[in-house]
């Protein structure tokens, strides 16, 4: 497939196409909105059948010691991104250090939501993609939020807080983490008859769940755009558009050293480009809590994950193509 | 009805910081507290909103704590400690309830 096709069958796709329509609809003033409690459950819903659908694959191919490698591989990018982030937004821009270290923790940890898309994109061209890339997608949550705090106290003199311990405890056990990892086991331990099971709740009705999550989606980041944007500088701004491609490189460049298939490098890539919001923002009001939240989450939200779907994915699987030498 | 004087604390607070407040009251020896959610407003960094989110950033909520005057102070002392970092509006006013011996 052409890069300008995988762009176009992506950009085109129900699902950024209800997540445009979500944030147009922001935009625009609209009182169009999903309640609160319905896009928790769309959420949950959406980590169920990710994360047992992944355990199924794994149950079905075994587990190999290539997970070890694309494991550590996925500890380094969170490790690393958050240091080349918060030392670009320091070059770049005037923010204080305590938030350039907030946003650095969002972009070395990983959006789910985005993984999800990624792998719609993946299975839309056609390709698979090794299940184990959902436990990488977990593993990756946490390194970045331990580098950005270590950063904001030795340069912002951030000093007191949750101590790291607590604080990792708090974000291990996430709903969304253990619903994911635990769907997951779920789904290694019954293997291919608990998807006979349950595939009529997880199979056809997750694309449809998708694109109303998305829209949700949509809808929090054009309000948060419309809200916060203005906050955001131009350096800013451009930090949320360059910084994926910048993580998205060293992930490809790691990646050609790693076991992985052509779907399962563009998840691994998606993984690094993308940026919390979720669990990060939500530990770094604890963490951080002078860090400014209209900037970290606006920035994530509105401004790289739009980018991440619509033009990021087809970049990534063109990335990927290349590494694995079909594109 | 006889009716006693009492304090009503009420804190407006970021919801990932939820925890660490309910932890705070519950040691300061507060009797009892309610939590509601907060379903929008607007503040320093203009407007917000609970509807879509799914995560706890962005969302607030309201404890309201009803006590014995002569615990008031130190419980706010102690609220102050957790807030002084956190998103949040605290108040105090008086309050007359009709079963005192409760607070």
């Amino acid at each position: 497939m052409l890069p300008i096709d995988l762009a176009v069958a992506n950009l085109v796709s129900p699902m950024v196409l209800f997540f445009a329509l979500g944030f147009a609809a922001a935009l625009a003033r609209s009182d169009l909105s999903v309640p609160e409690a319905i896009a928790k459950g769309m959420a949950l819903y959406l980590m169920l059948a990710i994360g047992f659908k992944g355990g199924v694959e794994v149950n079905k191919g075994g587990l190999n010691l290539g997970i070890l490698a694309v494991a550590g591989a996925g500890i380094f990018l969170s490790a690393a991104i958050p240091l080349i982030g918060f030392a670009l937004l320091r070059l770049t821009t005037r923010l204080p250090a305590i938030d350039a270290a907030a946003i650095a923790a969002h972009y070395g940890s990983i959006s789910i939501v985005t993984f999800v898309a990624g792998t719609e994109a993946v299975k839309l061209a056609g390709w698979g993609f090794e299940g184990h890339m959902i436990a990488i997608a977990a593993i990756m949550e946490t390194p970045a939020i331990i580098v950005a705090l270590l950063l904001a106290r030795r340069y912002g003199g951030a000093s007191g807080g949750e101590p790291i311990g607590a604080l990792l405890r708090e974000i291990g056990l996430n709903g969304s983490i253990v619903m994911l990892v635990g769907s997951f086991l779920i789904g290694a331990i019954t293997g291919p008859k608990g998807m006979a099971m349950i595939e009529p709740f997880i199979g056809a009705p997750f694309r449809g769940i998708l694109c109303l999550f998305l829209l949700d989606m949509g809808l929090v980041a054009g309000r948060g755009l419309r809200e916060g944007g203005k906050l955001l500088s131009l350096p800013v701004i451009a930090f949320g558009l360059y910084m994926p491609l910048v993580s998205a490189s060293l992930a490809a460049l790691t990646a050609t050293a790693l076991p992985l298939s052509q779907g399962g490098t563009t998840l691994l890539i998606t993984l690094a480009a993308s940026a919390s919001y979720i669990a990060v923002p939500a530990a770094m009001r604890l963490a951080l809590p002078e860090a400014r939240p209209a900037i970290y989450l606006t920035l994530s939200l509105a401004i790289t994950f739009p980018f991440n779907l619509t033009l990021g994915l087809p970049l990534y699987m063109l990335m990927a193509a290349r590494i694995s030498g079909g594109g | 009805m006889d009716k006693h004087k009492k304090k009503r604390l009420e804190i407006i607070l970021e919801a990932p910081a939820l925890h660490r407040l309910t932890h705070v009251l519950d040691s300061a020896g507060a009797s009892g507290y309610t939590v509601f959610p907060a379903l929008g407003g607007r503040g320093k960094n203009g407007q917000w909103s609970r509807e879509g989110l799914v995560g706890g950033a962005g969302q607030m909520v309201m404890v309201v704590c009803i006590t014995d005057p002569s615990r008031a102070e130190t419980i706010l002392a102690e609220i102050m400690g957790l807030l002084r970092r956190q998103i949040g509006i605290v108040s105090m006013s008086e309050v007359e309830v009709v079963r005192g011996e409760r607070f």
